[in-house]
C-alpha cells in the first residue's frame, strides 16, 4: 500500500523541479532570518574566532612576592617584571597576593623567599616557590612553565659556567609546520566554515521544512503529482548553494581580512563542502520530516548537529584525547572528516588521498541520511 | 500579585506540562553535560606521534624508550625518511615527529649541547604546542643523568585550588555558566514567539494582565529551568565527578539568579524583535555565540584584543563564570562576589529595562 | 441525457480508518459516490471524519478497509486529474498571487503555451486579476480562498476535493465561490464539497451526512429534508428582547425540537406529531398565530442528530446582573486606524448600550477586525477614542481591560495545559481572589460539563468543547461587556445554537455584546448591526431597517440577512462607481 501511495518516487519532471527550485529560491530571499543565518552569522563567528578565541597565550597577570630586599631578589624581580609572558603585580606580602587570586585578579603568584639573596651567596641552590591558579588548569600550565623559564634564563645569565656546564644537556627544538607563527585563527577559521555549514544545511533547512508541515502547504503539496525526489532535490539544492555561498564568504573574508593563507585549490574546498553538505542536509530533512514541528526540529538539529559539529570534530578539541566511548561517537559525526580536510587546503596544500576518504566517508552518511528520510515521507500523513 | 501569580503558575506549568519542553528542559543539557565535561578538555592524551631516529645509540634509544613510555602518547610510529615524515603529518597520521639527528650520540657522550629536532603539526597549533611541551620535557630528561654540579636556582610549584590540575574541576563549574546561558536565550524568546504564533498572546493582552506583569511571568520558565540545570549539575559535579565545592551556595544561588535575570532580558529583547518561531530561534542563536564566545570559557580574556576586553564587561557569562569556578574551588569571599555581582545587577537592569520598553513601543 | 446515471468519478465502500492512540474510529464503515457534473455535499458536526474522508479520496491517507476507486484506479495514480483546496488552502504566503499559479501550473503539469490563457481565465473568474503582484499573506481571507480554489484548478481536474471552503470567509465571496464551482459541473467536473454552511449543503444535488465516523443519510438533500416538511412553523412580528425571550422559552417547550431566529420571524420545528402550541403558551402576546413555513435542510439536520440546544442558559442564571449605568457600555467615537498611507477603518462611530448585542458584518478584510481590534485595545487608534464600561481605552486602558471579556476568532488558550489549570490561569489573570476564583471555576465546571475532561490537555479537547472553554474563560470574571471575534466560526449548527444560547441569556442580564460573524443568520441576533465595508460604515440599525433598506434598494421584499447584505454592498459599490462621474 506504501508503494500506491507514491508509485514512482524517483521519478524527475524538470518543469516541475524547474518551479519548485523558484518557489524555494524567492522565499529563501525573502525571508529576513535567511540573510540572519547566511551573512550575519558567518562574519559574527569569522569576527568572534578571528579574535576573541586566541588560544595563544599573551600576557598573563601573576603577583610577586618580594620577601627579599637583596640585589640578586631584586634583580630576579626585574627579570619577571622584563618578561613578555607576564604582566606582574610587585608585593612584599604574600597575604595580599593570594587574596588577589583568590578574586580572581591574578593567574600565579611568585615568591622570592627572604633566604633567597642570602643562599644564592652561600652557594646552597634558593628557591623560588610558584603558585598558579588551578581553576585554570590551562593557563596554571602556563604559569608555572613560563615562570620557570624565566627564572632559568635569569639564572644562565647570572653563571655562565654553570650554564656551560648545564649546556651539556638536550633541548629540543620544536618546528611548527604549516603554521610556524601557531596563530590559532589559522585553524579556528575551518571550524567556524564547518559551524556556518551546519546551520544552515541542517537548522536552517530541518526549519523550512517543518514550516511547510505546521503550515499545511506540506498537504497541498503531496496531492499533486509532484514526486518525493523533486520534493528533496527542491530543498535540496538551494540550501546547497547558500552554504556553498556563504562558505566562499567566509573564505574570501577569512584571506583576505584575517590574512589566513590559502594553500590548496578551490576545487578541493568545492569537493569536500560538497560532500559535507550531504549529510548536513539529509539530517537537516530527517530531522523536519520526523518531527514536522519547528521548535522541536530546531532543538533536535541543535543536539545532533550542531553541538557534534562544535565539540566532537576535532576544530577546538582534540579527539585522540577523549575518553574511548567519545571517541566512538565521533566517528558518527559528519564534521569530523570535514575540519581535517578544510585545515590541511587552508594551511598546507592538496592532499588528495586524505580528501578523497573523507569525502566519501561524509558522501556515504549523506546517502544513509536520505534514505532514512525518504522513508519517512512514506508515512507521512498517516 | 494575583495576577502575577496566576501568570508564574500558568508559566511554569506550560514548561513542566508538556512532555515535549519536559524533554528538552532535562535531555539536552544532560547529554551537553557529559559530552562536554569529557571532550572539551585541552589536555593532550593519547596522541599518536613519529620518531626518526638516524642515530642508534645508547641516548637515542633511551630518548625513544621514554617517549614510547609516556602516558601522553600511544602509538609511536617509526619513520625513516623525509617523504614518510611528510606523509605521516600531512595526512595527520601523527601529530609530531621526533627527528634524532645522525650526530645526537656522538654530541651527549662528548657533554656537547644536543639537539632533537621535533615537528609539528601547525594545523592543531594548540594540541602541537602542548605535545611539544612535552617532547621538550622527555628531551631534557634524557640529559639529566649527565648534568653536573647543583643548579642556580630552583623552583617549587605548588597549584592552589586544585593541585592536580585536573580539566573537568575547570569544565564542569564553567558548564553551569554556560549551559543555562544556552537554554535561558533560547527558551524565553520562544516561549513569547509561540504565544504569537498560537494567537494566545492577544488573549493576554486584552486581559487586565498590563505588560509588566506578563514579562514577570515570562522570566519564570528559563528561571526555572536555568535554577533546574544548575542544580542538576551541581549535584552530579560533587558526586559523580567528585568536584570539590567550597564556597556558599547562598552566594551562588544568589549570582544565579541575577545572572539568569540577565539572559532573561536578553532573550525577551529578541523575542521583541522577531515574529516567528523561526526568527527567535535563528535570533536567539545569534546572541548566545558572542555571550559563550566572549565569557573567557574557551579562552581567555586577557588574550583578546583590546577592544573586545572592553565589549566582555557587557557579557553577563563573564562575570558569572568568575563567581562560579571561584565558589566552587576558591571559596571566593563576599566582597569579591560582590565585585562580580553589581556589574551583573547592571546588565540585567539594562537589558530587562530595554526589552520592557521594546514591548510596550511595539504593542503600542 | 441517456437516462442511466453516468459512472462515479469517485467510489468508496466500506472505508474504515483509525488514528494510532484514539478512542474511537475515525471513519467505519462508511461509502460515497460522486458524480460527475455534480456537486456532492459533505456535512457533519465537528470530528464527523469530514477531513480524513477527504484525504482518503485524494491519496493523502490510506484507509484501514474498503475499497476506493478514483477516476478509475489508485486515488495515487489519479492524481493529476484531482483538484485538492486543503483547509487551510495550501497557499505560499511569502509568494505573490501569480508565483503561486505558476508553481501549481507546473507542478499540475499545465503546458506553458497555455498557461497565459489559463491564468487570465482563472484571475478573472475569481477576480484577483488586479493583485498578481501581491503577496498571498496579505490577500484576505475571501481572496486566499479564491486563490486557493484557482491552484486547484489551474489544470482543470474532472474531480474536484473541497475541504471546509468557506470557513471564516464572508457571505459575498461565499455565493461567488459557489457560483465558480457550480459553473464548474457544467463541463462535467465532479465536486465534494465539505462545509458546515447548510444553505450550502441544501443546494447540493447530494448530501452525504457523516456523524462520528458514520454516514447517517447519504442521498438528494430534499430527501431528508421530506422527513420534517409541514412541521416547521415561523411566528413573525417580534422584535430583539422579546424574539429571544421566546425563542428561550419555545426550545424547552415540550414537542419543539428546535427553535431559531430567522428572516425577522421566530421558527420552530415540531416533534412528529406534535402541535403547534398557541403563542400565549409560550408567554407571547397572542397577536399573531403560527404560520406554516417551508422547511429547510437545516431543520432536517438538527433533528437527525438529535434537536437543538436547550434554552435555558445555566451560565446567564448563575451570572450577576449588571447593574444599570447611564454610561454606554462600548461607545466608538471618530475611531480611525492608519497604516502609512493605507486606512484600515475610518471614523467608526457607535455605541452599545447595557444588554444589547451589536454585531458587526462586512467582507473580509473590509476593516471589522481592526474595528474590533482597536476597541478591546489590542491595536492603538490613529484618531478618535473609544471607551469601555465608561473606561477610556487610552487613559484607563487596564481597567477597561479588566471590564471585558474576550473570545478569539481561532482557539486561543493554552492548548498545553490542562482545562482546570487554564481555568485558573484566567481567574488569577482577571485578578479574581482565592475564594471568589474557587467559587467561579466550580461554576464554569458545572455549567459546562467539564468534569470529565478537567485533566485533558486543552489542545486535545473536541472543538466543542474548546469554544466552551473559550466562553467560559471569557466570561469567569462576570464583565459586563463582552468582546466575540467571529465566535462561531467552522463550528457546526448544533454548537452554534448552544453558543447563541448562552450569549442570549447574558444580555438578558445586562451583559452589553459585541460580536463580529460570517453567519447571516448570527446577525439576526443581534439588536444592532453596522454593515462595514472599504473601512467604513456604510450601514447601521437593527437587522430589520437594514433588510427594509435592502428591499427598498432593490425594489422587492427581501427576505434574508444574507441577501441584505449583498445588496447593501452592490450599492455602495454603485454609488462609488458613480460618485467621480458626478464630481
Amino acid at each position: 500500500m506504501s508503494a500506491a501511495l507514491r508509485p514512482d518516487p524517483a521519478r524527475l519532471d524538470p518543469r516541475r523541479l524547474r518551479a519548485l527550485l523558484a518557489k524555494e529560491l524567492t522565499q529563501i530571499l525573502r525571508d529576513p532570518s535567511t540573510f540572519l543565518i547566511a551573512l550575519v552569522l558567518p562574519l559574527l563567528l569569522l569576527f568572534l574566532f578571528g579574535y576573541a578565541v586566541s588560544l595563544d597565550t599573551s600576557r598573563t597577570r601573576i603577583a610577586l612576592v618580594l620577601e627579599d630586599s637583596g640585589a640578586a631578589a631584586q634583580s630576579l624581580a626585574q627579570a619577571y617584571e622584563n618578561s613578555r609572558y607576564f604582566d606582574v603585580a610587585l608585593l612584599r606580602a604574600s597575604a595580599p597576593a593570594k587574596e588577589l587570586m583568590v578574586e580572581d585578579r591574578s593567574r600565579g603568584i611568585v615568591v622570592i623567599p627572604q633566604d633567597f639573596s642570602r643562599r644564592l651567596a652561600r652557594g646552597t641552590a634558593p628557591v623560588v616557590q610558584v603558585i598558579t591558579d588551578g581553576s585554570q588548569p590551562n593557563t596554571a600550565g602556563f604559569v608555572a612553565a613560563y615562570a620557570k623559564g624565566v627564572l632559568g634564563d635569569w639564572a644562565a645569565a647570572r653563571r655562565p659556567a654553570l650554564a656551560r656546564a648545564l649546556a651539556g644537556t638536550v633541548t629540543a627544538r620544536p618546528r611548527f609546520w604549516y603554521n610556524p607563527g601557531l596563530e590559532s585563527r589559522n585553524f579556528l577559521v575551518p571550524g567556524a566554515i564547518a559551524i556556518v555549514m551546519t546551520m544552515i544545511g541542517t537548522l536552517l533547512t530541518a526549519l523550512v521544512v517543518a514550516r511547510e508541515w505546521e503550515r499545511g502547504t506540506m498537504e497541498a503539496m503531496i496531492a499533486t503529482p509532484m514526486t518525493m525526489a523533486e520534493f528533496v532535490l527542491s530543498k535540496v539544492v538551494p540550501y546547497f548553494l547558500l552554504a556553498l555561498a556563504a562558505m566562499a564568504m567566509c573564505t574570501v573574508l577569512a584571506v583576505t581580512l584575517f590574512g589566513v593563507p590559502f594553500r590548496g585549490s578551490v576545487l578541493a574546498l568545492a569537493l569536500v563542502s560538497s560532500a559535507f553538505l550531504l549529510p548536513a542536509l539529509g539530517l537537516g530533512l530527517f530531522v523536519s520530516t520526523v518531527t514536522r514541528n519547528q521548535f522541536v526540529a530546531s532543538q533536535i538539529a541543535l543536539l545532533a548537529s550542531f553541538l557534534p559539529t562544535f565539540l566532537l570534530s576535532g576544530f577546538l578539541y582534540e579527539i585522540s584525547s577523549m575518553p574511548a566511548w567519545i571517541r566512538a561517537i565521533t566517528f558518527l559525526v559528519p564534521a569530523r572528516y570535514l575540519i581535517p580536510p578544510l585545515q590541511t587546503i587552508f594551511l598546507v596544500g592538496d592532499v588528495w588521498p586524505m580528501f578523497w576518504r573523507d569525502s566519501a566517508i561524509m558522501a556515504g552518511f549523506g546517502v544513509g541520511f536520505f534514505m532514512l528520510s525518504l522513508r519517512a515521507t512514506r508515512r507521512s500523513l498517516d | 500579585m494575583r495576577r502575577i501569580a496566576a501568570m508564574i503558575v500558568k508559566e511554569a506549568l506550560a514548561i513542566v506540562r508538556d512532555p515535549k519542553s519536559r524533554t528538552i528542559l532535562v535531555i539536552p543539557p544532560l547529554v551537553q553535560l557529559f559530552v562536554f565535561s569529557f571532550a572539551t578538555t585541552l589536555d593532550v592524551t593519547h596522541a599518536d606521534v613519529g620518531v626518526w631516529a638516524r642515530s642508534q645509540g645508547a641516548a637515542s634509544t633511551d630518548l625513544v624508550a621514554r617517549v614510547a613510555a609516556s602516558p601522553n602518547f600511544r602509538h609511536v610510529l617509526s619513520i625513516s625518511s623525509p617523504a614518510q615524515l611528510r606523509h605521516a603529518i600531512d595526512r595527520q597520521t601523527v601529530i609530531a615527529a621526533l627527528v634524532i639527528g645522525p650526530g645526537f650520540d656522538r654530541d651527549v657522550a662528548a657533554h656537547r649541547p644536543a639537539e632533537v629536532g621535533v615537528v609539528l603539526d601547525g594545523r592543531r597549533s594548540n594540541a602541537a604546542q602542548i605535545v611539544a611541551g612535552y617532547l621538550t620535557a622527555i628531551a631534557a630528561s634524557v640529559g639529566t643523568a649527565s648534568r653536573i654540579g647543583t643548579p642556580a636556582a630552583g623552583a617549587v610549584v605548588t597549584n592552589w585550588f586544585n593541585p592536580a590540575l585536573s580539566y573537568i574541576w575547570f569544565t564542569l563549574p564553567s558548564l553551569i555558566a554556560i549551559i543555562v546561558s544556552v537554554s535561558g536565550v533560547a527558551i524565553t524568546s520562544q516561549s513569547i514567539a509561540r504565544e504569537r504564533e498560537l494567537g494566545t498572546f492577544d488573549q493576554l493582552l486584552v486581559s487586565p494582565l498590563r505588560i509588566h506583569e506578563i514579562l514577570i511571568g515570562k522570566t519564570v520558565p528559563p528561571m526555572l529551568s536555568g535554577l533546574f540545570n544548575a542544580t542538576l549539575f551541581l549535584a552530579i559535579a560533587t558526586t559523580v565527578f567528585a568536584v570539590p565545592f567550597k564556597g556558599s551556595l547562598l552566594l551562588l544561588y544568589l549570582a544565579l539568579f541575577i545572572y539568569l535575570l540577565a539572559l532573561v532580558g536578553i532573550g525577551l529583547f529578541v523575542s521583541a524583535l522577531s515574529m516567528t518561531q523561526q526568527q527567535a530561534f535563528l535570533g536567539s542563536f545569534v546572541a548566545t555565540v558572542p555571550i559563550l564566545l566572549l565569557s573567557g570559557y574557551s579562552s581567555p580574556i586577557e588574550n583578546m584584543p583590546g577592544f573586545l576586553q572592553t565589549l566582555t564587561c557587557i557579557d553577563p557569562a563573564r562575570y558569572f563564570l568568575v563567581i562560579v569556578q571561584g565558589e566552587f574551588l576558591k571559596a571566593m569571599p563576599v566582597a569579591a562576589v560582590l565585585d562580580q555581582l553589581w556589574p551583573l545587577a547592571l546588565i540585567a537592569l539594562a537589558t530587562l529595562g530595554a526589552a520592557a520598553r521594546l514591548f510596550r513601543a511595539r504593542m503600542g | 441525457m441517456n437516462g442511466a446515471p453516468p459512472p462515479p468519478l469517485a467510489e468508496a465502500r466500506g472505508i474504515a480508518k483509525r488514528f494510532r492512540g484514539a478512542h474511537a474510529p475515525a471513519l467505519a464503515d462508511v461509502a460515497i459516490r460522486i458524480a460527475p457534473g455534480a456537486v456532492t455535499g459533505l456535512v457533519g458536526p465537528d470530528g464527523a471524519g469530514k477531513t480524513t474522508l477527504i484525504r482518503i479520496l485524494c491519496g493523502l491517507l490510506r484507509a484501514d478497509a474498503g475499497e476506493l476507486c478514483v477516476l478509475g484506479g489508485a486515488p495515487a495514480a489519479a492524481r493529476a486529474a484531482i483538484g485538492y483546496m486543503p483547509q487551510r488552502f495550501g497557499l505560499y504566503e511569502d509568494l505573490t498571487v501569480a508565483e503561486n499559479l505558476d508553481l501549481y501550473a507546473a507542478l499540475r503539469m499545465l503546458p506553458r503555451a497555455e498557461r497565459e490563457d489559463t491564468y487570465r481565465r482563472l484571475l478573472a473568474f475569481t477576480d484577483l486579476a488586479g493583485f498578481r503582484t501581491r503577496r498571498a499573506g496579505q490577500l484576505s481571507g475571501g481572496m486566499k480562498q479564491k486563490l486557493g480554489l484557482a491552484c486547484a484548478l489551474v489544470s482543470t481536474p474532472r474531480l474536484l476535493l473541497l475541504d471546509e471552503p468557506g470557513v471564516g470567509v464572508d457571505p459575498i465571496s461565499r455565493r461567488e465561490l459557489w457560483a465558480m464551482v457550480t459553473a464548474l459541473t457544467a463541463q462535467g467536473i465532479g465536486v465534494l464539497w465539505s462545509t458546515a454552511y447548510l444553505d450550502e449543503a441544501e443546494k447540493c444535488d447530494r448530501v452525504c451526512l457523516l456523524d462520528r465516523g458514520r454516514v447517517l443519510h447519504d442521498g438528494p438533500p430534499a430527501e431528508l429534508t421530506r422527513r420534517v416538511a409541514g412541521r416547521v412553523v415561523g411566528l413573525a412580528g417580534l422584535g430583539g428582547q422579546a424574539m429571544r425571550g421566546a425563542m428561550r422559552r419555545a426550545r424547552d417547550a415540550d414537542g419543539v425540537v428546535d427553535a431559531t431566529i430567522a428572516a425577522g420571524s421566530l421558527r420552530l420545528l415540531l416533534r412528529e406529531g406534535a402541535v403547534a402550541q398557541s403563542p400565549g403558551a409560550l408567554g407571547l402576546g397572542t397577536r399573531a398565530g403560527f404560520e406554516p413555513v417551508a422547511a429547510r435542510f437545516e431543520d432536517a439536520y438538527v433533528e437527525r442528530l438529535g434537536g437543538g440546544a436547550r434554552g435555558d442558559s445555566a451560565l446567564a442564571a448563575s451570572y450577576r446582573t449588571i447593574p444599570e449605568s447611564d454610561r454606554p457600555a462600548i461607545a466608538a467615537a471618530g475611531l480611525t486606524k492608519r497604516y502609512g498611507d493605507f486606512t484600515a477603518a475610518r471614523d467608526m462611530a457607535f455605541t452599545i448600550a447595557r444588554g444589547e448585542i451589536f454585531g458587526l458584518i462586512g467582507p473580509n478584510g473590509a476593516g471589522k477586525s481592526t474595528t474590533f481590534r482597536m476597541l478591546c485595545g489590542l491595536t492603538a487608534a490613529s484618531a478618535g477614542s473609544g471607551t469601555v464600561a465608561g473606561h477610556d481605552l487610552r487613559r484607563a486602558a487596564a481597567q477597561a481591560r479588566a471590564s471585558l471579556g474576550y473570545m478569539a476568532q481561532k482557539f486561543s488558550l493554552y492548548g498545553d495545559l490542562s482545562v482546570a489549570q487554564n481555568l485558573a490561569f484566567f481567574a488569577g489573570a482577571y485578578g479574581l481572589d482565592r475564594r471568589a476564583a474557587r467559587r467561579a471555576i466550580g461554576e464554569m465546571i458545572e455549567i459546562f460539563e467539564f468534569a470529565p475532561v478537567l485533566g485533558q490537555n486543552a489542545g486535545l479537547l473536541p472543538l466543542g468543547f474548546k469554544q466552551r472553554l473559550a466562553l467560559a474563560c471569557a466570561v469567569m470574571h462576570q464583565p459586563p461587556v463582552l468582546f466575540l471575534d467571529e465566535p462561531t466560526s467552522g463550528v457546526d449548527p448544533l454548537m452554534r445554537r448552544e453558543f447563541w444560547s448562552h450569549i442570549n441569556g447574558l444580555v438578558e442580564k445586562g451583559v452589553a455584546v459585541l460580536v463580529t460573524t460570517h453567519f447571516m443568520e448570527e446577525a439576526e441576533y443581534c439588536d444592532r448591526v453596522s454593515l462595514i465595508y472599504r473601512a467604513e460604515q456604510i450601514a447601521s440599525g437593527a437587522p430589520a431597517e437594514l433588510k427594509a433598506t435592502a428591499a427598498a434598494l432593490s425594489g422587492r421584499a427581501s427576505a434574508g440577512m444574507e441577501e441584505a447584505f449583498v445588496l447593501l454592498i452592490e450599492d455602495s459599490d454603485r454609488r462609488r462607481a458613480a460618485e467621480p462621474a458626478a464630481a
